[in-house]
């Protein structure tokens, strides 16, 4: 399986701030009523976006640079709660190829880093920096290095983190683990082999 | 070296390192369900994949299956649908499915330990984030997404990176009224929503020791809201008694190797651990949540948090929180309006949830003003309890019984709220619109506070309501 090498990301931005954003405020669950992925995008934070009365609220989602956004800048232990990675999916589907934050929750960032969506976390002041210099330029394009660990803006660069094995998988088209968890299928039997409640004790 | 259980279990089930440098770690027990399951299968099949080990993948239904409606089709044609893809689903491919005419199906993190699949020394894997409940066994059990789920079916292991361990000790005695969910949500408020980031939590101390396993569950089932994907108990002489006779129990004839060998699992005395930290059980009093995480909470005798008070992170949530459930800063918590009481979910819809709430519960009626429902989380829970006559308890006082399910916990079945309809809920998530509204807003508590409120059609103190 040949997967794309993903070690940079340029695009313009969008902020959606706010920390502890949980996957239900993502993906509300009424959408995860479904057995394939098809059309979330058009649901990603469909509640925040959405009034009770179906008009659109003011958000960052409901703005003209929503759509040509290509990476998302959001707070810290964004994805928390649910492990429903309907929410990544309805991230991606909209058009975001890469995140990022202060943090993340590991769940939702292993369902991203699994759709090849790299989620970087800065520090919480050049975090603060990015968000605000991408509220107040929304034509300026965004880079989200994950080669060399960076982020960068007009004339701006910040250092940015990602764990190794995220990175390495990403850069080297290894994205989603599938292929090297199958090569393993020998390895696998020995070790099922020797835990006694998988062989029926 | 002295090491810990998840130490032990991580490297029993090290199948080797992947070139990127994570583990592949076999997952010994897998569970699947409606909502999460689908596109795995969907991946499988474009892959051309088989199942590894399908003996080691147990299915059930519990998100979308309606609890007021127990006859097929259900009224609702794609909740019909996603029950019908996983049936299909586990017969093409041989995995066994307590289905809704078993007898056995239910939320899948009570069917786990109700079938006594649930084994200390285990990992197990399911595409939910409360699978972290199985750790009340001495299991290392986290949720996963739905393309882990596939790499789950298709290899029986995960690609994935060790946590740090976290010694999370309380000792002493609880209080009465005092619950395994006032001692999870204080856990959470005092070391937030984030705090767990990275790390598994192991539950020890005096207080965890004398819980029965339904409240270890209780509170491993909420690590994940800690921020942390796995928490776990040790394993002791409860959790053997508690297996011994489930139909997946280890065998007569293997039972003693099988304890021996779980209780190798347990930390050692003098192992390291990354963190530790301590409360008192003496200090923890019934818990409430007044915001939309669930960190946000108080005990229900003191006053929310005056914004000035918070740090300006904090301030920015709690802002929004306040907003959204329409409470003021600084204000009680105590005496707000309850329009909807919730008893049941994967973390109080167990049979000693439903006990504990019918023994207060006689002779006294739900507020006219409040809709009740009580959920029990299993078709086995339900069964005993109506062997007991709780569900009679509950009808009496006013309560609809239900048939089993997740419910109103996060409302993708006709459990839902309506508008900004305040609900006392025993599960656990009050996130924005969590509950099936996204103008309703949800009061985390313990099960008896729910009935409490159901009874005041207020949050209110179940220790004065009942005379606790």
């Amino acid at each position: 399986m040949s997967l794309a090498k993903i070690t940079q990301i340029k695009a313009l931005a969008l902020a959606v701030p706010g920390d502890d954003i949980d996957t239900d405020r993502i993906i509300p669950a009424r959408f995860l009523r479904c057995v394939t992925f098809d059309g979330l995008g058009d649901h990603a934070f469909r509640d925040e976006r959405t009034g009770p009365d179906g008009k659109d609220r003011p958000h960052p989602m409901n703005t003209p640079q929503a759509k040509r956004a290509g990476i998302l800048v959001v707070g810290f232990n964004f994805g928390c709660g649910s492990s429903r990675e309907h929410a990544p999916q309805s991230l991606w589907r909209f058009g975001f190829k890469a995140l990022v934050g202060g943090s993340f929750a590991e769940i939702f960032f292993g369902n991203s880093t699994a759709l090849g969506v790299p989620c970087l976390t800065l520090s919480k002041d050049h975090l603060a920096e990015l968000s605000a210099l991408v509220q107040q330029k929304p034509e300026l394009e965004v880079t989200v290095d994950v080669q060399n660990l960076k982020v960068s803006a007009g004339d701006k660069v910040w250092p940015a983190s990602i764990p190794a094995s995220a990175r390495d998988g990403l850069v080297n088209g290894k994205w989603d683990p599938i292929a090297d968890l199958l090569d393993g299928a020998a390895a696998v039997e020995q070790t099922a082999s020797k835990l006694a409640y998988v062989v029926g004790k | 070296m002295a090491k810990t259980l998840f130490q032990k279990v991580w490297e029993a089930h090290t199948v080797r390192q992947l070139p990127n440098g994570q583990t592949q770690l076999f997952i010994g027990t897998h569970l699947i369900h409606e909502v999460t399951s689908p596109q795995a299968f969907g991946m499988l099949r474009d892959l051309g994949l088989k199942v590894k080990y399908p003996q080691r993948t147990f299915a059930t239904v519990d998100h979308i299956v309606p609890t007021n409606e127990l006859k097929e089709p259900y009224s609702d044609p794609i909740a019909q649908e996603m029950i019908e893809a996983l049936r299909k689903n586990t017969k093409d491919f041989g995995i066994r499915f307590f289905d809704t005419n078993t007898g056995n199906q239910g939320i899948v993190h009570m069917v786990g330990p109700e079938q006594g699949i649930t084994q200390p020394g285990t990992t197990i894997a399911c595409g939910d984030s409360h699978t972290a409940t199985h750790g009340a066994f001495g299991a290392i059990a986290f949720g996963i997404g739905t393309t882990q789920v596939r790499d789950v079916l298709a290899t029986q292991t995960l690609a994935l990176s060790p946590l740090k361990v976290r010694r999370i000790e309380v000792n002493g005695v609880l209080a009465p009224g005092v619950y395994a969910k006032d001692v999870i949500l204080h856990i959470i408020r005092k070391l937030g929503v984030n705090g767990g980031i990275g790390y598994a939590y192991e539950y020890a101390g005096t207080t965890f020791e004398n819980f029965s396993l339904e409240e270890r569950m209780t509170v491993c089932n909420m690590s994940i809201e800690g921020g942390a994907r796995c928490g776990y108990v040790n394993p002791d002489q409860k959790t053997f008694d508690y297996i011994k006779g489930k139909p997946y129990a280890p065998k007569a004839a293997d039972w003693d190797a099988a304890v021996a060998r779980w209780k190798s699992f347990a930390s050692d005395a003098g192992c390291q651990y990354d963190d530790v930290v301590k409360f008192n059980a003496a200090d923890i009093r019934p818990t409430v949540t007044w915001g939309i995480t669930p960190g946000q909470a108080v005990f229900i005798d003191e006053k929310m948090p005056d914004l000035n008070t918070l740090n300006a992170a904090d301030r920015q949530t709690a802002e929004d929180a306040y907003k959204h459930m329409k409470l003021a800063p600084g204000s009680a918590i105590k005496g707000t309006k309850v329009d909807v009481a919730f008893l049941g979910s994967c973390t109080n819809g167990r049979i000693s949830d439903l006990r504990e709430v019918a023994k207060y519960l006689r002779g006294r009626k739900v507020s006219s003003s409040v809709k009740a429902i009580v959920v029990p989380g299993s078709q086995l829970t339900a069964i005993q309890a109506v062997h007991e006559g709780l569900d009679k308890v509950f009808i009496e006082a006013g309560f609809e019984w239900r048939g089993a399910g997740c419910s109103m916990c996060l409302a993708m079945n006709p459990d839902k709220l309506v508008g900004d309809q305040l609900c006392a809920s025993s599960s656990n998530r009050n996130f924005k619109g969590r509950q099936g509204s996204q103008t309703g807003r949800t009061v985390l508590m313990s099960p008896l506070m729910v009935a409490a409120a159901a009874i005041t059609g207020q949050v209110t103190d179940a220790r004065e309501v009942f005379k606790v």
